[in-house]
């Protein structure tokens, strides 16, 4: 069972006292608009359409339709009982994300900001894409709602993600290479906020993290949390509890905010966040924002960002293109300095590592994001009572990640 | 008198616009950059924007997106643009605005950047990610050392934005003449005088016209509605074009350019 939108913010509103974002779009001091002129109208426009759409239970019977009926809503929260027994230590579940129609929580956001694009009156979907996850399941929504759709994707990740790339051709949308600086997320990135400083008066920019300048981290988070909902009322069925930890993988850190959220003001349940640790700490070889980063603005927002004494943004890397991003999330910046999450990171190895295991023991092969949570979860499980429960977010499906893994492991397909 | 404010008032005076070229700090090299402001205040330019490379500029056309590139792989940082200016400073008066993101603003602390900023002798920014919203900060610390702060009015503002925004700007207003990022365009978009005419309603303050604007005849027409004009990627393509002659043949091709520029925004020719 699905509760709305609407609920979950109210119930923030009164316990937490202060609601965040405040109405500037800050989470504390993170968060913000730091964009050009020009697109300042449409993030108006998008945050006043946006919260009337909150309120309308039209708006959230239609996304509930949808997600049900389309994305397969809920998704499972399934014991992993091999994975629990081999590590012997806490109770491990997995909610199942990668189950989802296209494979990863990313069309959760999707089917609400395509809904949302299509009350604004918009004719045109642009959306920018790491892992492709969110560019199939960008591309999924304006297939199915017929509208067109551009989708700006590194011309690294085309080459690590070529199974998403075809799909999302298949599906209609324009596939549009980036060739500028690290030809990854981040200036997928850029490209897409270029488009949308020409377009924004027939296009909507469906960004695919808690990313980029308010409303955005507000809005993909409220469109995310149903993960949460619906862990805490399967938790509740399966175990009478709440869980005592919850580990998520974060890039822009959507994911993870999403199956947080609805926790934040049950104390007792410790928020884990796991950044990718890459090659190891040096810079350009790793891209743990939370736990390398400084205060710093990039993408219309102010928030931990990888980036040198100057204010550039730096290069980063991880084995998982959908982590292959120097900033986080503004809200997630927030919950490390108030200590409510704590973030941590594991190496490219670890996850791949982990990758085989849930793959042998559970017979789920999980996105390689996902795999950081589970690499984390590897080494800390063991460390703690039996008696305690730990849920892992899947985040996707690692399908999308044979030919990388592979490669690694020095298969040819 | 800041150097801004005394500029627009001579012109004012003369009936005249001001030409204003962007140019990036480090491309080819911070001493062709150097030179380059040296010769535009020669060829009779008003006022120099000099754009300090960032990683990520949302706001920008690949034309300048890859001169920024161009610098920074040079290892262009914001300490040797400061020593940059304070260089040309023995040679010109002429005013000189910088073009900074806000991401190294922040990096950097406002008060610390207007102060340094303007001890090297810059006389104002244009930050063109940071919306009057966020801008509190940096109008503050601009204030207090009379570094101005000049805000962007593009084709989508909202009237009721744009009440907000003459209120906040300081030395000009920068009226974007296209909704899109910097680059070279063929014409000049409809509706840009009747634009300017509803911002002079609203204030005093002199606007300039920038985004797209390349050729001397778009700059002729530009001069005719604006207080200023300002022209970018076309001169940061033609400095692309000569930056592998030597700076003699650089400095004096682009020179030229701007010349003509400079004589069609003031409708001489
Ligand atoms: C399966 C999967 N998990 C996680 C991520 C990281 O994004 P976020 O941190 O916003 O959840 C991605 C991004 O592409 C993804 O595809």
């Amino acid at each position: 069972m699905l509760t709305t939108i609407v609920k979950d913010t109210r119930l923030k509103e009164k316990t937490c006292k202060q609601f965040l974002p405040d109405k500037s779009g800050h989470f504390g001091k993170y968060g913000g608009k730091f964009v050009p002129e020009t697109l300042m109208p449409a993030l108006e426009q998008l945050e006043k359409e946006y919260l009337k759409a909150k309120e309308d239970p039209k708006f959230n019977e239609e996304l509930k339709y949808y997600l049900e009926q389309y994305v397969g809503r809920p998704s499972p929260l399934y014991y992993a009982k091999r994975l629990t027994e081999k590590l012997s230590g806490a109770k491990i579940y997995l909610k199942r994300e990668d189950l989802n129609h296209t494979g990863a929580h990313k069309i959760n956001n999707t089917m609400g900001q395509v809904l949302l694009a299509i009350r604004m009156g918009k004719e045109r979907i642009i959306a920018e894409t790491g892992a492709g996850q969110h560019g199939v399941a960008t591309a999924t929504a304006a297939a199915m709602f017929g509208m067109s759709c551009d989708v700006y994707m590194g011309e690294e990740d085309i080459r690590r993600q070529s199974l998403n790339v075809f799909k999302m051709k298949l599906l209609g949308t324009n596939v549009i290479p980036v060739k500028t600086g690290s030809r990854t997320l981040k200036d997928a990135t850029n490209e897409a906020l270029r488009d949308w400083m020409s377009s924004v008066m027939n296009t909507h920019y469906i960004i695919g993290s808690v990313v980029g300048p308010h409303p955005y981290p507000m809005m993909v988070r409220d469109f995310q949390i149903v993960i949460g909902q619906e862990v805490k009322e399967q938790m509740q069925k399966a175990e009478g509890q709440l869980p005592d930890y919850i580990i998520a993988c974060v890039g822009g850190g959507s994911n993870a905010i999403g199956v947080f959220y609805p926790f934040i003001e049950d104390e007792d349940v410790k928020l884990i966040g796991v950044e990718a640790g890459g090659l190891g700490f040096d810079v350009g070889q790793h891209a743990a924002s939370l736990s390398r980063g400084e205060k710093g603005i990039l993408h219309g927002s102010l928030s931990y960002v990888l980036q040198d004494d100057d204010g550039q943004t730096s290069q980063v890397h991880s084995i998982s293109a959908g982590l292959d991003y120097p900033g986080v999330g503004p809200e997630h910046s927030y919950l490390k300095d108030t200590g409510r999450a704590e973030y941590v990171s594991v190496t490219d190895d670890e996850a791949v590592d982990a990758f085989n295991l849930c793959t042998r023991l559970e017979g789920i092969i999980p996105a390689l994001e996902a795999s950081h949570a589970i690499a984390y979860t590897v080494k800390f499980a063991p460390t703690i009572d039996k008696d305690k429960i730990i849920v892992i977010n899947i985040s996707g499906s690692g399908d999308k990640d044979s030919f990388e893994v592979a490669k690694k492991m020095g298969i040819e397909l | 008198m800041n150097r801004i404010d005394a500029k627009f008032n001579e012109l004012r005076e003369r009936n005249e616009s001001a030409f204003i070229p962007f140019i990036t700090a480090g491309d080819p090299s911070l001493d062709a950059t150097r030179k380059l402001i040296v010769e535009f205040y020669r060829k009779g330019s008003d006022m120099i924007e000099l754009g300090v490379p960032y990683s990520d500029p949302i706001a920008d056309g690949p034309v300048i997106q890859s001169s920024y590139y161009r610098a920074l792989s040079g290892g262009v940082k914001l300490s040797d643009i400061l020593e940059l200016v304070r260089d040309v400073r023995k040679k010109t008066e002429i005013p000189i605005v910088s073009m900074i993101s806000q991401s190294i603003l922040f990096k950097n602390g406002c008060d610390n950047f207007v102060k340094s900023a303007v001890k090297a002798g810059f006389d104002g920014a244009t930050i063109p990610d940071l919306p009057v919203e966020e801008a509190e900060e940096i109008m503050e610390a601009g204030k207090k050392e009379g570094f101005k702060i000049i805000c962007f009015i593009a084709p989508t503002t909202t009237s009721h934005r744009m009440e907000l925004i003459v209120k906040k700007s300081q030395g000009f207003l920068y009226y974007i003449s296209v909704v899109g990022i910097t680059g070279v365009r063929s014409e000049l978009s409809a509706g840009i005088t009747e634009n300017i005419q509803n911002i002079k309603k609203l204030t005093n303050l002199p606007v300039a016209l920038g985004f797209g604007i390349s050729t001397p005849e778009q700059a002729r027409m530009a001069g005719k509605v604006a207080d200023g004009v300002i022209v970018g990627s076309a001169i940061m393509r033609e400095i692309e074009k000569y930056s592998s002659q030597g700076d003699d043949v650089l400095v004096d091709k682009v020179g030229k350019f701007v010349g003509k520029l400079v004589n069609s925004t003031k409708n001489r020719n």
